[in-house]
């Protein structure tokens, strides 16, 4: 065993880098549930996201347009939902599989011509004199903007559902949306635009795994991210910062856990690769054990009547 | 709906049924149940290549069909079941976790042909195949070993089944007998396909010294995040992985699966077909070497060229004595050659890897 073999400044910048697809995902969830709609697509939306991320960015050469691009396909996929839940008023729990399944099957017809190309390297934000600090420069400042735009839509997310009116007016019709509907709110309208970004957000978090993390494309290279991210959000009990801290720890604890494996720890393997899952579970559902409950109309079909 | 509209409908249905099943029986139809997805560039990519052997032999004789992405435990029993009941005369079921499944489908339907790989568990209508896949491991270990500037060679490790333990143990020895320093850090991964937590190995093993990354799973991952760190040499795994040669694959292991299935196929259709345990290695083409690369110098790759060369014609076997378990406890003696038993049951580590073997 050698624990000097682990530098912890890598490690926790390895953390973020690990933590940011389930992170975006997540978010994008979040919103999406608080809304009041269960999208279980987003491994799905997640996969076109990654491919789609991926062959703008070959095409053009640019990661920017690549991540936009992932964004706008995990709407595209997220608008099928919704056109399928908020109008043809089909159930979300069936509607959500089928889009996973369906997101599955267009990424690797997608991909056909993209398998062994390399991506544009996304650069890492350059800031200054900051990257330079002993052990917070490469944990915090060295990396692309991506993660930092991940953390910045969590805070806005906080933000936006606790502070402003178009957040309250989103929560309530997560939470009743027949009340809501009464007081004259666009109940549709607002699950439609909480559902597309939530396809927007989980297209990011792909489109990270396929030109940040891997960076290569893959069929099925996603491999249960957002199905996690789905967990995450249930277990962080629909609260933005717990959100935040599951992907974390899910994130750190994988990445320890391969890093202790390395060092030859002896503890047995088959602990360390269930742990990741195992204290992510237990950290959230303790936090949340006297709080926890879901939107009120969680999954339930809205039409409105009278 | 009247009862004789029923029955006429009934009896329709069973005529195009009929029919149907006998179209079909002109046809032989052969499966093959994957782990993971055809696009993996590695261990799937090269099974669907030999279903692509088997189309182009054939032609319209045959029919191929296959299910990707199937995980090993309870579902894949269900995925093989289906194809059987969808009238495949042969199924190949082409994971080592696929086995207990594939012996339990294969027990309801005795006039269907199973090929089982990598496993150990034969019947009379199942038969195993496998590549002595630790005779390329050899060969890597040597150019590991002649390569490493920093002594450490990182190793990601799917499932401790025999096969695994085996390519570990086959690197070792030929990295250690060029370069007695060389120490293996081994990742155990749980996984066969995950691109991500393939890339999170890569990088823990880089970030704690390894230059040489050896993998045993099945996508290109960790050779984007070698490309990534840059100066780190690895080699392509189950498939050539051309895409990221010369730098950092240097080599590979190309599993060659085509002439095999094609093989078995014909032996269905001339009705010859029986249960049989196949090993082949590089002599018989089973288990090719990818070309070695411009990065390598050029005395190592004869050495390498040599030792696969050595080992191709039966001169040198790569597990030969004196070698000792990891306890130190004595394995072969002077000269003696491992028996195919203990191989294909191998659950232990050669003397000097340090580490436990996951139970």
């Amino acid at each position: 065993m050698n624990l000097g073999h682990i530098d912890p400044a890598l490690l926790l910048a390895a953390l973020l880098v690990a933590a940011t697809p389930i992170l975006l995902a997540a978010i994008g969830e979040l919103v999406v549930e608080r809304a009041g709609v269960l999208n279980l697509g987003v491994e799905g939306m997640m996969i076109t996201g990654a491919i789609c991320g991926f062959a703008a960015a070959v095409e053009t050469g640019s990661p920017g347009l690549g991540f936009l691009a992932a964004a706008g396909g995990g709407a595209v996929l997220a608008l099928l939902f919704a056109g399928l839940t908020q109008f043809a008023l089909a159930n979300q729990v069936a509607s959500g599989l089928a889009l996973t399944l369906f997101g599955l099957g267009l990424s690797s017809l997608l991909g056909q011509g993209y398998v062994g190309i390399k991506p544009p390297p996304t650069p890492h934000l350059d800031l200054g004199p900051l990257g330079d600090l002993p052990f917070f420069g490469t944990v915090l400042f060295s990396h692309d903007i991506v993660v930092y735009l991940g953390l910045a839509l969590v805070v806005a997310v906080w933000a936006g559902l606790k502070y402003t009116r178009s957040g309250r007016i989103l929560r309530a019709v997560g939470e009743n949306h027949d009340a809501a509907h009464a007081l004259g709110y666009k109940v549709v309208r607002v699950r439609i635009l909480a559902i597309l970004f939530g396809g927007a957000c989980a297209g990011l978090g792909g489109a990270y795994v396929s030109l940040v993390r891997v960076p290569q494309w893959t069929e099925g290279m996603t491999a249960g991210a957002g199905w996690i991210a789905l967990a995450l959000v249930v277990f962080a009990s629909w609260r933005a910062g717990r959100v935040v801290l599951g992907a974390w720890l899910f994130g750190g604890v994988s990445v320890l856990q391969l890093n202790l494996q390395a060092a030859g720890v002896a503890i047995p393997v088959e602990y360390l690769s269930m742990s990741p899952y195992l204290i992510t579970i237990l950290v959230l559902v303790i936090m949340s054990a006297n709080r926890s409950r879901a939107p009120g109309s969680l999954g339930r079909v809205f039409h409105a009547s009278g | 709906m009247t009862i004789t509209k029923f029955l006429a409908g009934a009896a329709v249905a069973l005529g195009l049924g009929l029919a149907g099943a006998a179209g079909a029986a002109e046809k032989t139809r052969v499966g093959f149940i994957y782990v993971g997805p055809v696009g993996d560039g590695g261990w799937t990519y090269e099974h669907d290549r030999g279903r692509q052997a088997v189309e182009a032999e054939f032609g319209d004789a045959v029919e191929t069909v296959y299910r990707e992405s199937v995980p090993e435990g309870a579902d894949a029993e269900r995925a093989i079941t289906e194809m059987a009941l969808k009238g495949a005369d042969l199924i190949f079921t082409t994971s080592f976790g696929f086995m207990d499944a594939t012996l339990a489908v294969a027990k309801k339907f005795p006039n269907v042909r199973f090929e089982h790989a990598t496993g150990y568990k034969t019947a009379d209508n199942v038969s195993t195949y496998s590549a002595r896949f630790y005779e390329g491991r050899a060969v890597q270990g040597h150019i590991a070993g002649r390569m490493t500037k920093s002594n450490i060679v990182g190793y990601i490790a799917s499932y401790p089944i025999p096969e695994v333990i085996r390519g570990i143990n086959a690197a070792y020895i030929h990295a250690r007998k060029v370069n007695p320093d060389v120490e293996f850090k081994i990742i155990w991964a749980f996984t066969w396909f995950d691109p991500a937590k393939e890339a999170d190995a890569a990088q823990a093993l880089i970030e704690q010294g390894a230059d040489v990354i050896l993998q045993h799973t099945d996508s290109t991952a960790p050779q984007a995040a070698a490309e990534k760190a840059g100066d780190i040499i690895t080699f392509g795994q189950a498939s050539d992985m051309a895409e990221y040669a010369p730098m950092p694959r240097v080599s590979s292991i190309i599993d060659s699966w085509g002439p095999y299935y094609v093989a078995r196929t014909r032996a269905v259709i001339d009705g010859t077909w029986e249960s049989q345990q196949v090993w082949h290695g590089i002599d018989e083409g089973m288990v090719e070497i990818g070309e070695i690369s411009d990065a390598v110098p050029a005395e190592v790759k004869e050495e390498a060229l040599a030792l696969k060369t050595a080992i191709a014609s039966g001169e040198y076997h790569p597990f030969t004595g004196p070698l000792k378990r990891q306890d130190g406890s004595d394995w072969l003696a002077e000269g003696e050659i491992a028996d195919d038993g203990t191989l294909l049951g191998m659950d232990f580590y050669v003397e000097g890897i340090t580490g436990e073997i996951p139970q």
